[in-house]
């Protein structure tokens, strides 16, 4: 824990709920036919079930229904093998039917848990408290016309499974890891991409702060659609210590819906949400209690893939990692399978220094993803092996690793192209020593008198004379025997 | 149940349709009949009873996830009041 | 009126194939009507050249040996349902303009059997009421009137226009839809037959929505045959309405032959309110005189929460059109009201939209469903609703049919019972508990009034089992002799 936040009367702590709104990867939309693909034209991706045109009805997509059960499993959650659809009322102009169909007290995923890695080692468990599956609205435009706001529905019908966490959170470094974690595990699980750019991942933070010690939960404040994690971070941030602020001087804290400014790095109250709401909830008689039975569960358990926790274990126990280092590999399932094909009959921890240090080192400066990295995963390992059976050294590898980057070149084509091959043939560096050796008597003499350090002035001078080529192991080793001979 | 003026505004804000406020009294009056009729309801034992909720005792068909719609502006926007440039407009909203 | 609008879509359809006449005369004879019975206002838009072009068509595939169960029909179509390229209102303001550019699956169905489609039919606004009074589109009169006074009589509601243009023989069908009796009690005020099929055996794909737990189209026409070939060819599994039924269709005509004999028919011993016109217990004595003399035994049952139904459907019902109705706004299409705000556009373009019955009920259904209120009105009504349905089930497992009257008294005059909605309620009380069950019913002419107007019974069976239904019906129709013109 930890976080506290300093007042004048006394030191108030957080306590934070997140609900993330994560677009379900699917073709076609929750309950129509029309495609989910971002970026299309306006409205170019809009059935008349989407547009709330008059007698139009839903029909459940299938795989909308798998991918939530997949998300509850990899959420270690309770799947509900009865839930029902529910319609929230309430109008605006991107909601063409007048209410979205959600899911309210029959949700089809309840109780699970995220497992969080903690920076300094440790661990915390968050509680989940559901997930359900909703149609998300439209896009309301409002920078097109001076008087007018513009309404796009490509996004309208398109399924969201809301997760809502416990408010088990009490930093705003905890919140941040959570959706990140979060956001990993649904990636893994192919659910939802979790681009936050492109909206297919969102999050409302439910801020709150109480006495430090206290149990009472204060009245919180529900900052809407924040979609990066350093945002949300901030609007935390911003937002607890407004809190402070208001009780500090006396005031009262209202129940309300705040938006996230980043430019100006502060939360204000939402105008379309002054109203107090009344959703009038209530089962969609359009749509019948979604029901499945055990084996359809078990067909998508049977195809869960390896989670990010059971990676990491894995990967400390199988390559001796930490967890750290196992937890960086992890977190974006791309940079884990490509270090498993790295570390694959490999000294696993060199591996992983490489991949970390020096290919992510790569990779953050030229702002790419893994998937467009230069260097390939089999010539990264082929690099580990020329070093392994000394055909290069550790500090030849680094020149070859940058021309590999630079060139997209195999590391065996550069060592070849450059003549980098480390000598480790005893011929040429006998040479080599006898030729330093009979030029450099004194230094012989100073040796031969007990002056070992000189030694290290003798490698260099036949590496020098090797033009860096020789295996410096088998030059000292050499060496020692000569000058003690 | 006799409702009074402000929970009749309040029904009317929910429900989005203007009622002035001279015929607030009228329409209380009205929807205070209507209601005061159906609480003899109350009078129904429904212990242990679960609700009904649809109309048919059927299972839930489900889509296959396919693509078959969309691909429409034309028609889409063909009824709308105010349609410019593919999209619905609608008075400035300030969120 | 004309030979060809006095026949059955039977005869039509036998002699169509029999090339007595052609499909396109069969239209012009009833386009001609339509335009002669225009003072009745049964349509809000006639389509004579659509007609005219559709029957066309017919008379081709006729003449190609490819006819449709229906082909070369004329029929008309209850303004609630969808039609590509052709304006669509449900009889309300809000509508104004609206112009499908997709087709309900039911008209799309009737289309594809070769009907022919004549115009669209008024009705209550949205379907609600049970007058035909609340269109936005004028009252509709209903074709019979009183003997020996010169009153106009209401149709019956919702689908009044459906059942007065068939009644005055201007359509020789006509889609209605049964939220709470809408098919039922028009059939009854206008002496001919309407059908409300199980919920799920028609697809509600592209009818405009009232109450989606409830609405259910169905057909209504001049004999009970007629009605089992227009069902025919209306029913069957929608992959786009999750509620429709993934059942084949039976040979509904097929059942007509069928007889009643050893069918237990039950009496139900709640639908004897206070206010049930004598007349029609004496025909409702009748009509189980004549099912006995047909062979079927009658029994004695209870329905012990009848009394509750109207007051659980007043719930239910509103609660659910708020919701359904909450898309009118003015934004996508139909009717709007400029404001200086959305939220200003919303609430002028509603008001004016709507008329004063529906303004009510989605005012009625937003307080029954909004917080503190939920557990005490529409919980409880659902509640109410499943001992309802309950009645039902305990009842089918004595009797395979019930026999009612449809509706307690006669037509009655345009003007009364306008300003007492809970009056105007009161006419559903006999057909709302089946359609809080879902469970099909049929009401049939059988016979008339002192005063020469339809009296209607009604006829319910188990879900799905629209076959006994029929069979009951045909014994019933055999019996009454009941006249097939209004005596105008």
């Amino acid at each position: 824990m930890g976080y506290i936040i300093k007042g004048e009367q006394h030191d108030w702590e957080l306590v934070i709920g997140l609900e993330v709104h994560a677009q379900v990867m699917s073709k076609a939309k929750l309950f129509s036919g029309a495609p989910t693909e971002f970026g299309a034209g306006p409205n170019t991706q809009v059935s008349f079930v989407d547009a709330g045109m008059p007698g139009m009805l839903p029909v459940l997509n299938e795989v909308c229904v798998e991918q939530a059960v997949r998300s509850g499993l990899g959420l270690k959650a309770q799947i509900n093998k009865r839930s029902v659809f529910a319609r929230k009322n309430y109008f605006y102009a991107d909601l063409p039917q007048g209410y979205q169909i959600s899911q309210f007290d029959q949700p089809i995923v309840g109780e699970g848990i995220v497992v969080l890695d903690m920076p300094d080692g440790s661990t915390r468990s968050v509680g989940i408290e559901r997930l359900h599956l909703e149609q998300d609205a439209g896009k309301s435009i409002h920078d097109l016309h001076p008087q007018k706001t513009y309404i796009d529905l490509n996004r309208s019908g398109v399924a969201l499974m809301e997760i809502v966490s416990k408010p088990d959170l009490r930093t705003p470094e905890e919140a941040g890891i959570y959706l990140k974690k979060l956001r990993s595990i649904l990636r893994y699980l192919g659910t939802c991409d979790g681009n936050m750019e492109e909206g297919s991942m969102r999050c409302d933070a439910n801020v709150s702060v109480r006495p430090a010690g206290a149990t009472e939960l204060r009245t919180r404040c529900e900052i809407k659609n924040v979609n990066s994690v350093r945002f949300l971070m901030q609007a935390i941030e911003y937002e607890a210590r407004r809190h402070v602020d208001v009780y500090e001087s006396g005031g009262t804290i209202n129940q309300e819906t705040r938006l996230y400014d980043s430019n100006k790095g502060e939360t204000r109250p939402m105008r379309s949400k002054e109203f107090a709401h009344d959703y009038r909830y209530f089962p969609d008689p359009d749509l019948l209690p979604i029901e499945f039975d055990d084996a359809f569960i078990a067909k998508i358990k049977a195809d869960l893939p390896e989670l990010p926790d059971d990676k990491q274990g894995r990967f400390i126990t199988e390559f001796g990692l930490s967890a750290y280092d196992a937890g960086v590999l992890v977190t974006e399932k791309e940079n884990a399978d490509y270090f498993e094909v790295v570390a694959k009959g490999r000294d696993g921890k060199q591996a992983a220094n490489w991949v970390i240090t020096n290919l992510f080192g790569v990779l953050n400066k030229r702002g790419v993803e893994i998937a467009d990295s230069p260097v390939s995963a089999k010539d990264l390992g082929r690099l580990l092996d020329l070093m392994a059976d000394n055909t290069i050294s550790g500090r030849m590898a680094k020149e070859v690793f940058e021309a590999m980057v630079e060139t997209g070149k195999s590391p065996d084509a550069i060592v070849e192209e450059r003549g980098m091959k480390q000598i480790t043939d005893t011929g040429p560096i006998d040479a080599a020593i006898d030729k330093v050796m009979a030029e450099n008597a004194d230094k012989v003499e100073q040796y031969r008198a007990g002056k070992v350090q000189v030694m290290g002035w003798f490698v260099g001078q036949v590496m020098k004379a090797t033009q860096g080529k020789a295996n410096p192991a088998v030059c000292s080793e050499l060496l020692k025997k000569k000058l003690e001979a | 149940m006799s409702l009074d003026k402000a929970t009749v505004r309040r029904i009317a804000t929910l429900s989005r349709i203007e009622v002035a406020d001279e015929d607030l009294d009228a329409v209380a009056g009205q929807l205070s009949g209507i209601l005061n009729w159906i609480e003899q309801l109350k009078e129904v034992d429904t212990s242990n009873v679960a609700p009904m909720t649809g109309g048919t005792d059927l299972k839930l068909t489900w889509r296959k996830d396919v693509v078959t719609d969309g691909d429409q502006v034309d028609k889409v926007l063909a009824n709308a009041p105010d349609g410019h440039d593919g999209f619905f407009g609608v008075p400035k909203v300030v969120e | 009126m004309s030979e060809l609008t006095s026949l059955t879509i039977a005869a039509a359809r036998e002699k169509l194939a029999k090339k007595e006449f052609s499909a396109l005369e069969l239209t012009d004879a009833h386009l001609a009507a339509m335009e002669r019975a225009k003072d009745l206002n049964a349509f809000i838009t006639m389509t004579p050249d659509l007609a005219r072009e559709r029957a066309r068509e017919s008379d081709k595939r006729l003449f190609a040996g490819q006819a449709g169960a229906l082909e070369g029909i004329p029929l008309g179509i209850k303004d609630l349902f969808c039609t590509e390229g052709v304006l669509t209102t449900a009889a309300s303001h809000i509508l104004d303009g609206f112009t499908p550019q997709y087709e309900s699956t039911v008209s799309q169905k009737l289309r594809d059997a070769g009907s022919v489609m004549l115009g669209k039919l008024n009705l209550d606004e949205f379907a609600m009421g049970s007058a035909n009074i609340t269109s936005y589109y004028g009252p509709v009169k209903n074709p019979w009137k009183p003997k020996g006074r010169n009153a106009e009589l209401v149709p019956g509601g919702s689908s009044g226009g459906s059942a007065a243009a068939v009644s005055a023989h201007l359509a020789m069908g006509a889609t209605g839809t049964d939220t709470g009796g809408s098919i039922r009690q028009p059939a009854a005020f206008c002496g001919i037959v309407g059908v409300k099929p199980t919920y799920g055996r028609c697809s509600r794909w592209g009818v405009v929505a009232f109450a989606s737990s409830l609405d259910q189209a169905g057909p209504m026409t001049r004999t009970v045959r007629d009605a089992a070939i227009m069902l025919g060819a209306m029913s069957g599994f929608d992959p786009k309405d999750s509620t429709s039924a993934q059942l084949d269709v039976p040979d509904f005509e097929a059942a007509l032959t069928k007889g009643v004999k050893g069918l237990r028919i039950g009496i139900p011993k709640e639908y004897r309110p206070a206010g049930l016109s004598p007349e029609l217990v004496a025909l409702w004595d009748k009509g189980v005189e004549w099912l006995k003399a047909a062979g079927a035994t009658p029994v004695e049952i209870s329905l012990p929460h009848t009394k509750s139904a109207l007051p659980t459907y007043y719930i239910v019902a509103p609660a659910e059109a708020s919701s359904n109705l909450a898309r009118y706004d003015g934004v996508r299409f139909g009717l709007r009201v400029d404001g200086k705000s959305l939220d200003e556009m919303y609430a002028k373009t509603r008001a004016a939209g709507f008329g004063a019955e529906v303004r009510r009920r989605i005012m009625i259904g937003t307080y029954v469903l909004s917080a503190g209120y939920y557990d005490a009105y529409y919980l409880k009504a659902q509640k109410v609703r499943a001992l309802i349905n309950k009645d039902f089930t305990d009842a089918f497992d004595k009797v395979d049919a019930i026999l009612t009257p449809t509706s307690p008294t006669p037509a009655f005059g345009i003007g009364e019972k306008f300003d007492d909605p809970i009056a105007m309620y009161l006419n559903d009380v006999f057909t709302v508990p089946a359609s809080l069950a879902g469970i099909p019913g049929a009401s049939i002419p059988a016979g008339l009034s002192a005063d020469g107007l339809p009296l209607g019974l009604q006829v319910l069976t188990r879900r799905w089992d629209e076959e006994t239904l029929f069979r009951v019906c045909q014994a019933l129709e055999d019996a009454a002799q009941f006249p097939l013109l209004p005596a105008v």
